[in-house]
């Protein structure tokens, strides 16, 4: 793909270079897991414990926990969208009601909650904003395990934060590109024209994971 | 369609996951990413991350106050709609279409309400937004899709068949990315009809004078 070429055209530009090496070698990816702030990853296992206790239990006090943090940033992307602050408020209110109806589908080995809701308020946007219907791929044979694997759980969350740094650590110019692409500012076409944008860059962390998921499931 | 999946040669592109992730690609655009992502795990997986990169970008976005009785109010949504399980249909794996696509034609290939419009081609356009347009094209083995350049972005998923136009050969499974750059001829393998799922958000632009004057009739 694409990619393999973005990372290797970026290879000599200052801030891509160390990701290059990292991704070549899995000697280099472990130490470096180790160093992840622990107090990161460990905010994203436990929004994983949160979703499962809406799901197992209902738990209103894990949802109030979950909603404090994400219903201000997912109406924060749909207003950034173009979304009116009454619209996106209400479409907000529906995506976090969603979070509680389809707790059960969540699986924590192929997503943190952070990109599951993203999703949700994703296709709310499409159907709100722009009345389309979103024509979904369809569904692997297999769905969420009742137990999900602790160590693909974690290497996953890992990942997603991984993902996120690279991202905050971006040059602001780059990282504005990626932002309009997500709010709508910029169409496929601009997105193909535009040559500072860090596409190999930024994914080539949360790839290795969901690569090591593929083949582990054959 | 299993069988199928490693001989996947032409990808999406970058810019297309990317869009499709956001949310900001014309309806026709996404039932063919949808459908190409139904037959391809790489394109999966790259889908995977720029949902994930979505995920990040909206957790970075200044938090804005929700409503004081917002999360009463969510409440209230919740007790009012109680889950309905919407059982999720089982791929069909001996179709020809996968899923989305499926949606779309009411049915799988032998569903197809095909049209002439000439040359031996049939197609059948599919209702989506107005923003892009997206068809299904039967190309009987060996025929010529008249030679044509495009205004816009044109996707074109192979789903049955090949075609080889003058910068590759497609097989099931394939999807060629084509822009204003790119002027061709696509022409049906020998062997099977070659049936197709193609997108544009622009007319395309026929080189001759015959097909100029087809086009006014098949609507393209």
């Amino acid at each position: 793909m694409l990619t393999d070429t973005n990372v290797l055209t970026k290879a000599d530009a200052p801030f891509a270079a160390p990701y290059y090496s990292a991704a070549k070698s899995k000697v280099v990816r472990k130490p470096r897991a180790q160093n992840l702030s622990a107090d990161v990853t460990t905010k994203r296992i436990a929004w994983v414990a949160q979703v499962s206790a809406v799901r197992d239990g209902q738990d209103k006090a894990a949802f109030a926990e979950l909603f404090a943090y994400f219903a201000p940033r997912v109406k924060s992307f749909l207003m950034k969208s173009g979304a009116s602050p009454d619209l996106a408020e209400e479409c907000t209110q529906e995506v976090m009601a969603t979070l509680w109806n389809k707790a059960h589908m969540f699986d924590p080995t192929k997503a943190s909650v952070s990109t599951w809701i993203f999703t949700i308020a994703r296709n709310r946007k499409i159907d709100l904003l722009r009345k389309q219907r979103r024509p979904e791929p369809e569904e692997l044979p297999w769905g969420p395990e009742p137990e999900p694997d602790q160590v693909e759980t974690m290497g996953l969350q890992q990942e997603t934060e991984k993902l996120g740094q690279a991202l905050a650590a971006l040059p602001a110019a780059q990282r504005t590109l990626i932002e309009r692409a997500y709010y709508g500012e910029l169409t496929h076409s601009e997105i193909a024209a535009e040559t500072g944008l860090p596409l190999g860059t930024i994914k080539s962390r949360i790839r290795l994971a969901l690569d090591r998921l593929r083949h582990a499931m054959k | 369609m299993m069988s199928e999946m490693k001989k996947i040669k032409h990808h999406l592109t970058e810019p297309l996951l990317m869009g499709y992730a956001a949310g900001t690609l014309p309806e026709a655009f996404n039932l063919v990413v949808a459908t190409h992502i139904s037959m391809c795990d790489s394109c999966r997986a790259a889908l995977a991350e720029y949902d994930a990169v979505g995920g990040e970008v909206m957790l970075d976005a200044d938090p804005v106050s929700m409503a004081e009785d917002a999360l009463a109010a969510t409440m209230a949504l919740i007790d009012k709609a109680p889950v309905i399980d919407v059982p999720i249909p089982a791929p069909a794996r001996n179709g020809v279409f996968p899923a989305p696509l499926r949606d779309y034609v009411s049915g799988d290939l032998d569903a197809v309400k095909w049209r002439k419009v000439g040359g031996g081609v049939s197609q059948m356009v599919l209702p989506t937004s107005d923003d892009a347009s997206v068809r299904l094209l039967r190309i009987p083995a060996g025929t010529a899709v008249p030679d044509h350049g495009h205004r816009g972005t044109e996707l074109t998923l192979v789903l049955q068949g090949a075609f080889v136009d003058e910068t590759d050969r497609f097989a099931t499974g394939d999807v060629e990315v084509a822009n204003e750059d790119l002027n061709h001829t696509p022409v049906a393998e020998i062997g099977a009809d070659c049936i197709c799922l193609a997108a544009t958000d622009a007319p395309l632009r026929f080189n001759g004078l015959i097909p100029r004057i087809a086009q006014k009739f098949i609507d393209i």
